[in-house]
C-alpha cells in the first residue's frame, strides 16, 4: 500500500494573463520503505512538487492521500498540515535549516518536544540518534560551529527523530561536495531502510540516485518518466 | 525546551545591552514617579510638621502655599478664646534666598514664636530657637552648619539648630527663625522705600490742612509689620474640628482650613501642574518604550524569518511561534524593570531633589511594562505568523 500519493497535481502561481503554471496534473505514488529521486532541470517543478505533496504550499488542483486517508482534495487541504508534518513527515532542507539559537541535541529534539514529548524523553531520544551519526561530541555546540556536512546530518536527524512515515528531502547535497553528498544519501538510505520510512529526494544530480527504488524525471511541470532506480530501461510510466 | 530562552541566552550580548537601554528608559519613569512622590511628600511633611489642626488665614484665599495671605499678628488671642482651641500661634512663610559668602541658596522661610505652633517640634543637631532675634534652625538638605553665618535680607543669623527631613513642595530646605525676623524679612520696607512713602505721606496730609495728623504720628501705622501670613491652631483632643473652624469663619476676612484642607491645596492645586507634566513625561516615555521594544522585537522578528518559517515547516503551531516573541518581549521589558530599579536605587540619593521611590509604584509600573511590552510584541507576532514556510526552501547553506 502507498504511503503517499499525489493524483492530478497542478500547481499555478498568480492568475489571468501573468499566471504560472508549475506543476501540471503530476501523479506520484510512494509506497512505504522506498527510496525515490525527482529529478530535472531547474524550474522544472520538483520542488514545486514536494512543497505539494508537504502540503507547505499545497496544489490548485488535485488529490493527496496520505497511507490511504485523503488530506488534499481538489486544492483543499483537509488536514492540519502542520500536524501532518510534525507527526508523519520528516523535512530535509537544501540549506539544513538548522535553528541557530539551540544547539545540536536541541535542534534534534525539537521536533519531539513540539510533538508534546516531556523534555527528557525528547532528549533521550536525540541523543541517541546522534550516538548514532558519530554526532554525540557536537551535541552542545551551536549549528554555527559545525561543518556543512554535520549539520546535514544533525538535519537528518532531526527530520527522522519522530518516525516519520515519510522523508521529504530538497536538494539535501546541493551545498555540499560529492563525498559528503553521496554520504548524506547514504545516511538516507540507511536510516530510510532501517525505520521503514518512504524517501522522496529532489536532486538534479546523477549521481547522487544510485541504488534508488524509483526515479522520477521532470521537465515543465510534468513527470515525464518514472524509472527503477539506476536502470533506464525499467520505465513504469 | 522554551525556544525565547534559548533564542535570549545564544543573543545574551544583544540582550541585555537593549536591556539596558530599556532600562534607562524605565529608569527615567521611575525617577519622575519618584520626584513626583517625593514633591508630595516634601509639601506635605512641611504642612504636617507644623501640627496644626486649623489654618487661620486671609478670607478668600486658600492659604499662604496657594497664594498671599495675610492676617494681623494678634489674631491668635483672639482664636485662643474659642472654646476648643488648645493652642494659637502665627506664623509667616517665604520663599528667599539665603547668602553664605559667596554662596547662594533658596530656602522655603518659616516663622514663628519660640516653641511654639509652626517651629520643627524636634531638631536632629543643636537646639532650638533660644533668643528673639537673629537665630535660626535649617533643614540638613541646606548644608548648613552649626554655628554659621547666613544673611537673608539685611538680616544676619546664626545657625543653632538642625533638622532632617523638611523641605518645600520645590525641594528648597526650610529654615525656621522667629516670627520677629521673618516679619522684618517679609514686610518690613526697605529704608529707600521707607523715605519716599513718608514724603508722600508729608504731601498728602499737608494737603487736607492744619488740625490733622503728622506724618511721624502716622508712619508707624502704614508700616506695620504686625502681620502673619496664617495662625495655626491646635485643638483639644475632645474639640469637633469643623466646628471650631466654622466658628472662626464667622468672624469677618478669615478662613479657617482643616490640615487635611492645607494639604489639598498644595496637592492639587500648587503641585498639580508639576503632577500633570511629570505624567505626561511618563506617559511620553512609556509611548516611547513600546515603540522601541516593538521596534526591537519586530527587528528580532525579521532576523529570525527563516527559523520561523523552519519551525512551520517542521510542524510548529502558531501558538508556539507568538509564544516566542511574547516570551522575548515580556523577558526584554522584565530585564529592562530590573535594570531600570536596579539603577535608580543605586542613584536617587544623588538627585538634587527628593526620590520617593514606593513599591506600590514599583509594581504598578511592572504590571504597565508587562502590558506595553504584551502590546508591542503584537507587531512582531504578526509578522512572525504572516511569515510564509516556503521562505525555509530557498537561501544559501547558514
Amino acid at each position: 500500500m502507498s504511503v503517499v500519493e499525489g493524483r492530478g497535481l497542478t500547481k499555478v502561481f498568480g492568475a489571468g494573463e501573468g499566471a504560472v503554471t508549475a506543476l501540471r496534473d503530476a501523479a506520484i505514488e510512494v509506497d512505504a520503505g522506498e527510496l525515490v529521486a525527482i529529478m530535472g532541470p531547474s524550474g522544472s517543478g520538483k520542488t514545486t512538487l514536494l512543497r505539494a505533496l508537504s502540503l507547505i504550499d499545497p496544489p490548485t488542483a488535485g488529490d493527496i492521500s496520505f497511507g490511504g486517508e485523503r488530506v488534499c482534495a481538489g486544492g483543499r487541504v483537509l488536514t492540519d498540515d502542520r500536524k501532518l508534518r510534525l507527526t508523519r513527515m520528516g523535512i530535509i532542507f537544501q540549506a539544513y535549516n538548522l535553528i541557530p539559537f539551540l544547539t545540536t541535541l536541541e535542534n534534534v529534539a525539537l521536533p519531539l518536544v513540539l510533538a508534546g514529548a516531556p523534555n527528557a524523553v525528547a532528549f533521550r531520544g536525540a541523543r541517541l540518534l546522534l550516538e548514532g551519526l558519530d554526532l554525540a561530541g557536537r551535541a552542545g555546540v551551536h549549528p554555527a560551529t559545525l561543518s556543512g556536512g554535520e549539520q546535514q546530518r544533525v538535519a537528518v536527524a532531526r527530520a527522522v527523530v519522530n518516525d516519520p512515515a515519510v522523508i521529504l528531502a530538497d536538494e539535501p547535497t546541493a551545498a555540499l561536495d560529492t563525498e559528503r553528498g553521496r554520504a548524506v544519501m547514504e545516511l538516507l538510505r540507511r536510516l530510510g531502510r532501517e525505520r521503514g520510512a518512504a524517501v522522496i529526494v529532489v536532486t538534479h544530480d546523477e549521481r547522487m540516485i544510485e541504488g534508488f527504488d524509483r526515479v522520477y524525471h521532470m521537465t515543465d511541470g510534468r513527470i515525464r518518466t518514472a524509472r527503477g532506480g539506476g536502470d533506464p530501461a525499467a520505465a513504469v510510466v | 525546551m522554551n525556544l525565547a530562552g534559548r533564542d535570549i541566552r545564544y543573543h545574551l550580548g544583544r540582550f541585555l545591552l537593549t536591556g539596558l537601554g530599556i532600562g534607562l528608559l524605565l529608569a527615567t519613569v521611575m525617577a519622575m514617579g519618584g520626584i513626583y512622590r517625593g514633591m508630595v511628600e516634601d509639601a506635605l511633611s512641611m504642612i504636617r510638621g507644623a501640627g496644626a489642626d486649623l489654618w487661620v488665614v486671609q478670607k478668600g484665599t486658600a492659604g499662604p502655599f496657594a497664594e498671599v495671605s495675610r492676617v494681623p499678628e494678634d489674631l491668635y488671642r483672639a482664636i485662643r478664646a474659642v472654646s476648643g482651641v488648645r493652642d494659637a500661634s502665627p506664623v509667616a512663610f517665604q520663599s528667599v534666598q539665603l547668602r553664605q559668602g559667596e554662596r547662594r541658596l533658596r530656602v522655603q522661610l518659616i516663622g514663628a514664636r519660640g516653641g511654639a505652633l509652626g517651629m520643627p517640634p524636634a531638631v536632629a543637631a543643636g537646639r532650638p530657637i533660644g533668643a528673639a532675634r537673629h537665630e535660626m534652625i535649617a533643614d540638613l538638605r541646606a548644608d548648613l552648619a552649626l554655628g554659621s553665618q547666613v544673611s537673608i535680607g539685611r538680616l544676619r543669623f546664626t545657625v543653632v539648630g538642625l533638622t532632617d527631613g523638611l523641605v518645600s513642595s520645590s525641594g528648597d530646605p526650610v529654615v525656621h527663625v522667629s516670627l520677629m525676623d521673618a516679619q522684618e524679612i517679609q514686610f518690613l520696607k526697605g529704608s529707600e522705600a521707607i523715605r519716599n512713602e513718608r514724603a508722600r505721606l508729608e504731601a498728602d496730609l499737608s494737603g487736607r490742612g492744619p488740625g490733622g495728623p503728622d506724618a511721624a504720628s502716622v508712619a508707624p501705622l502704614v508700616q506695620n509689620t504686625h502681620l502673619a501670613n496664617a495662625v495655626l491652631v491646635a485643638l483639644e483632643p475632645w474639640a469637633d474640628k469643623d466646628e471650631v473652624a466654622a466658628r472662626i469663619q464667622r468672624w469677618n476676612h478669615y478662613r479657617a482650613m482643616t490640615g487635611a484642607e492645607q494639604e489639598e491645596v498644595l496637592t492639587r492645586s500648587v503641585i498639580e501642574r508639576a503632577r500633570q507634566q511629570i505624567l505626561l513625561f511618563r506617559v511620553t516615555l512609556l509611548a516611547v518604550s513600546t515603540v522601541i521594544i516593538a521596534l526591537i522585537i519586530y527587528t528580532m522578528t525579521m532576523e529570525k524569518t527563516r527559523d520561523i518559517a523552519t519551525l512551520k515547516v517542521i510542524g510548529a503551531p502558531d501558538r508556539t511561534i507568538a509564544t516566542l516573541i511574547l516570551q522575548e518581549s515580556l523577558g526584554l521589558g522584565l530585564l529592562g524593570f530590573l535594570l531600570g530599579w536596579a539603577l535608580i536605587g543605586q542613584t536617587y540619593e544623588f538627585f538634587p531633589r527628593r526620590v520617593a521611590i514606593e513599591p506600590v509604584d514599583q509594581y504598578v509600573l511592572l504590571g504597565i511594562v508587562v502590558g506595553i511590552c504584551a502590546l508591542a510584541s503584537l507587531l512582531g507576532i504578526r509578522r512572525a505568523l504572516s511569515v510564509d514556510p516556503t521562505t525555509a526552501l530557498g537561501g544559501g547553506a547558514q
